[in-house]
């Protein structure tokens, strides 16, 4: 792209440019090429144009707008916008229209944004593809006939597609890195807690984490700082304002020490892409040479990873979709009986990708089984974070692949879930942990398509995480 | 080794969940949840029955807020997204079972 | 509370004993509910009090309400239970009330076990837990004629959805249909008198279920017990568990075993009918509630809600009985009506306890008004010592009760001379005179003839004469 985040909330701030020609340049990228990628679920034009000419206005009335000022953001369709369908790209929620605004909107707006449209997603952000929607799938700019990643892939596409410089997504197995990473894109998962999940469709509380989606490192620190720290209305919000990640992005890596994660390297897991592992040597070597001591280092547990999240986030998934019942909002199809309606509503409006996972949830959770999958899950998952706490004595941050393999073909992995699921590999222990990590678009790949390599830090190792991928950007050609 | 879930066990939870399969999604998802719980076979054999589990990943405790009350919202702006509604609440159709 | 209506000790059949432990669920009368700052209010407009938190809206998250914790900290110390680090979860089945599809509660680790409450006569009921949930919203079912089973469709109002509820679950100590009915009273008067719920069973603040079950005398195996929901007053209960008990024998005698179930008590028609069968719904899938947080108070926040505990029930009975010298049991409905510190004042500025309980069990049930401790004890004192029948001095309570003053001259005012003993014992030398088979036979034991001699001396007298100074002069002569 031609400009940053940051070079054109700078310009609007400063009265260089207006916010309203900025959201008329976007939605002309839009209009070229949306048919083709089909990134958004709604292009929100008239509603842009408002808020572009408000922050205009306030730019002329002298008050600052904000750090974001007329920065176009595209919003993952899993986010409540007041009086705007928000669709989890599900038939359930076709036409719902939330009566409040996610907390991540309220700031987005008090930052100065302008959210262009909702995006395209996973039905209820289970998906590594985006080709779970109801509505259709999301191509990769890169390459039309490759997946973008998912299930944040319509969020991941509108920024490699030029739609807006910044985007948000949610992030429970991967789905904003993993996406980021097959688009050429900063992809962020924050620790969480330091997103408000107030007003993000759940999939799965425990892992749930809201993200940015930038070009560059220092566009997602910004993102980052405008959603992040506290919110009283979610209960797991870490009572913490939030970091300040951009401070520290020049400082380097001087004297750091870093692991590459063996496991997720070739040296464990299966099916991690030799290009793929190529660029993370290349990254590590980088990283060297900018100062850090590099070495290889081994997280045990992470190879149980998968199947922890596999029964996690499913169970928990199970309980926050019963909800879509045909009582009080979104789809009815309607039954002789409340039970029959609540049967035909919940078997036409979902997808079998959500329905899989429903019944693969409430497996894992019923009688006799819970202590088996669920319980023993649960366990695996502190395993998980003793062994990613005993890695973090040595080292200050951790280096792999985000995803095992670049842009794959759509429609070459819908028939088998189970070969859908591994793509997660590499980011799902950090959601296990709540842990932050980012990916940063490192290269590409034998055919040419992007390759992300993965930073990941402790719990609020949030700084030291973005220093070191503002790091690895700078280590680019 | 025996799979991990019958047929009449997705039966089950299907009806627990609220979802109805035809004969021939029955057996396609009891093929596929059958490959995912296969593939839990891993982790079944850890033994982990002195690890404690983990089920928030940030440690708070006590989280609350002051017992004020705070404006709800407009009963018409919530009511035009239900399916149906009469008399100011939700319309539902008869209602099996017991009374709650 | 006041659930005076007379009701018969039902008695099994020879040789059965009751089983019984209740769940009672009470609405904490805070002023927002659980997880929502939406206010906590019986019948407002129906989804008037409603947000995206209360109607289960996508995105919502629940915070919670920091009084519903005290309040159920308060009431489990209250039940004499320990108060644990507690952890709420999600109890998961489909339901239209239930905006979630999902009920926050406490499952195995609740805010309060190991409790007990003692019941006027004495006996202890065991508390095992007291945890924390939240309400349904309500439906109505529209159409045939208004129940459920036959009805067209049904409405659903959220206002009660997550309101916080406190559900205390009591041990299979209960033996009698009189002590649930004294734990439900206990229950209620503990509630209201630490000002934690209305506890009105009328406006469903408070509920009652009730398992019963029963077992041969003697045995001390629990047997199946049936769960009767749907009671709405203290005499219902009483009814419900009757007809239950007897259903069970009935059921055992002709060879049969009652099923587990929940069943509904139908009041009208003074049965209890068996809810759906429920083949999957018992599956409740509970998890930790992932967005919520644990609750671990601190040893000074469980002591300082201790300290602030206003005196319970049972300790002010025994108490008040200890002042008045008479049994817990006997002051109960004093306590119950919350005339107890009148009464300890009165008895401490020198009233005879006994009158004091009297007069306010049997004329001051509608408030004592005026009344203060030391005209209450004054005129308590003027009828002891026979300056007032008892008579007289109901008159002249009244009169205290309506505009306050001073017992003696209200007494004067009502022309309440105090009878000379000399006068009375000129009557009675004339009545033994009159009467000598009657007095012979007064002397001789026969208490009987007592009432005919007081009766003649009233009616000599025009009422003037204090019952209990005619009834001591008869006792001095007959003595000797
Ligand atoms: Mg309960
Ligand atoms: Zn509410």
């Amino acid at each position: 792209m031609a400009t940053t985040a940051l070079e054109v909330a700078s310009a609007v701030r400063a009265g260089e440019r207006s916010a309203r020609a900025v959201v008329e340049e976007h939605l002309a990228v839009i209009g070229e090429r949306e048919a083709e990628v089909h990134a958004f679920n709604l292009v929100m034009a008239d509603e842009a144009r408002e808020r572009a000419d408000a922050v205009d206005a306030a730019v002329a009335a002298g008050s600052d707008p904000g750090p974001l000022a007329g920065v176009p953001v595209a919003l993952k369709d899993n986010m409540c916008t007041r009086g705007v369908p928000t669709t989890c790209s599900s038939r359930i929620l076709a036409q719902w229209r939330p009566p409040y605004d996610a907390t991540t909107v309220e700031r987005l707006t008090a930052a100065g944004a302008v959210i262009i449209g909702k995006t395209n997603l996973d039905e209820f952000a289970m998906g590594s593809s985006t080709e779970n929607s109801a509505f259709g799938p999301t191509k990769n700019p890169h390459d039309t006939s490759r997946v973008p990643g998912g299930s944040s892939g319509g969020s991941a596409a509108a920024v490699a597609a030029g739609f807006a410089p910044l985007a948000l997504g949610s992030d429970t197995g991967g789905s904003v890195r993993q996406p980021a990473a097959l688009c050429g894109v900063v992809g962020v998962k924050p620790t969480y807690g330091a997103v408000s999940r107030y007003g993000l469709l759940a999939f799965a509380s425990s892992l749930d984490q809201i993200g940015p989606f930038a070009h560059t490192v220092a566009d997602a620190a910004t993102l980052y700082e405008a959603i992040a720290g506290h919110d009283p209305r979610d209960s797991t919000s870490i009572p913490e304002p939030a970091a300040p990640v951009s401070s520290w992005l020049d400082d380097g890596v001087d004297g750091m020490r870093v692991g590459v994660i063996s496991e997720l390297s070739g040296g464990g897991i299966e099916g991690i892409a030799s290009d793929v592992q190529a660029r993370v040597r290349v990254a590590a070597d980088a990283l060297a040479a900018a100062g850090a001591t590099v070495e290889e280092t081994s997280v045990p547990s992470v190879i149980y990873g998968l199947t922890a999240y596999y029964l996690i986030a499913p169970a928990e998934a199970s309980s926050n979709l019963a909800r879509y019942d045909g009582v009080r909002y979104g789809l009815r199809v309607d039954g002789p009986n409340t039970e029959a309606m609540n049967v035909a509503t919940r078997t036409a409006g979902f997808g079998d990708e959500v329905k899989r996972r429903i019944m693969l949830g409430t497996y894992a959770l019923s009688a006799g089984y819970y202590d088996a999958y669920y319980g023993k899950a649960q366990r695996v998952r502190t395993l998980i974070i003793d062994d990613f706490a005993a890695a973090y004595e040595k080292y200050d941050v951790l280096l792999s692949p985000t995803s095992p393999t670049t842009a794959f073909e759509l429609g070459a992995k819908v028939a088998d879930p189970m070969t859908m699921y591994v793509n997660d590999v590499c980011t799902i222990p950090s959601n296990l942990a709540g842990h932050p990590a980012i990916s940063v678009p490192y290269g590409v790949g034998d055919d040419g398509l992007p390759v992300g390599v993965q930073v990941l830090a402790p719990l609020m190792g949030d700084v030291t995480m973005f220093r070191v991928a503002a790091a690895l950007e700078r280590s680019l050609p | 080794m025996s799979s991990p879930i019958s047929r009449d066990d997705v039966a089950h939870v299907a009806r627990l969940a609220r979802l109805e399969l035809t004969p021939d999604e029955l057996d396609r998802f009891t093929g596929q949840l059958a490959a995912v719980l296969d593939h839990a076979a891993d982790v079944e054999a850890l033994d982990v029955t002195d690890v404690e589990p983990t089920h928030h990943p940030y440690p708070l405790r006590n989280v609350q807020r002051a017992d004020v009350v705070v404006p709800s919202c407009d009963r018409d702006e919530v009511l035009a997204e239900a399916p149906a509604s009469e008399d100011g609440r939700f319309r539902v159709p008869p209602v099996l079972g017991e009374e709650a | 509370m006041t659930d005076t209506a007379p009701v018969v000790e039902p008695t099994l059949p020879d040789g059965w004993e009751l089983v019984v432990g209740l769940e009672v669920h009470c609405e904490l009368s805070t002023a927002t509910k659980l997880f929502c700052g939406c206010r906590n209010r019986f019948g407002d407009d129906p989804n008037t009090n409603v947000c995206p938190v209360c109607l289960g809206l996508p995105g919502s998250l629940p915070v919670l309400n920091g009084s519903a914790v005290d309040y159920a900290m308060r009431l489990g110390l209250a039940l004499n239970c320990t108060v644990n680090p507690a952890v709420f979860a999600r109890k998961n089945y489909f339901y239209p009330d239930m905006p979630k599809d999902y009920q926050v509660t406490q499952y195995d680790l609740p805010t309060s076990t190991d409790g007990h409450l003692e019941l006027p006569d004495g006996t202890v009921v065991g508390i095992e837990r007291a945890h924390i949930e939240e309400d349904t919203g309500k439906s109505t079912h529209v159409g045939g004629s208004g129940r459920i089973h036959d009805a067209t469709h049904s409405l659903v109002d959220y206002n009660r959805a997550g309101i916080p509820l406190v559900e205390i679950v009591s041990r299979p100590d209960i033996r009698t249909v009189e002590s649930a009915r004294a734990y439900a009273s206990e229950l209620r008067a503990i509630l209201t008198s630490i000002d934690v719920s209305d506890a009105k069973m009328e406006e469903g603040s408070m509920r009652v279920d009730a398992n019963v079950s029963v077992r041969p005398i003697g045995s001390d195996e629990l047997r199946t017990r049936c769960e009767v929901k749907n009671i709405n007053s203290i005499r219902s209960l009483g009814r419900a568990i009757e007809y239950e008990a007897n259903r069970h024998i009935d059921l055992y005698d002709s060879g049969q075993t009652p099923r587990q179930e929940t069943r509904h008590w139908d009041e009208a028609n003074g049965r209890s009918t068996s809810g759906r069968s429920k083949e999957d719904s018992e599956d409740y899938r509970y998890f930790p509630e992932p967005d919520l947080v644990p609750l671990d108070p601190t040893g000074a926040q469980v002591d300082a809600i201790a300290e602030a505990m206003p005196p319970l029930p049972s300790a002010r009975r025994h108490a008040l009985a200890d002042a008045a010298g008479l049994e817990a049991g006997s002051v109960a409905l004093v306590v119950e009506r919350g005339q107890d510190e009148l009464a300890l004042a009165a008895i401490s500025a020198g009233a005879d306890g006994g009158i004091v309980i009297k007069h306010l069990e049997n004329n001051l049930a509608d408030g004592t008004g005026e009344l203060t401790a030391e005209s209450f004890a004054a005129l308590a004192a003027m009828e002891a010592d026979g300056r007032l029948s008892a008579t007289q001095a109901k008159t002249v309570l009244t009169d205290l009760v309506a505009s306050g003053g001073d017992p003696t001259s209200i007494a004067a005012a009502h022309g309440f001379e105090a009878m000379d003993t000399g006068e009375l014992d000129a009557i009675l030398d004339r009545l033994i005179a009159d009467n000598p088979d009657e007095w012979g036979r007064f002397v001789d034991g026969d208490r009987k003839v007592q009432g005919f001699f007081v009766g003649q001396i009233m009616k000599a007298t025009k009422g003037q004469a204090d019952g209990k100074v005619v009834n001591m002069l008869m006792q001095q002569r007959a003595a000797g």
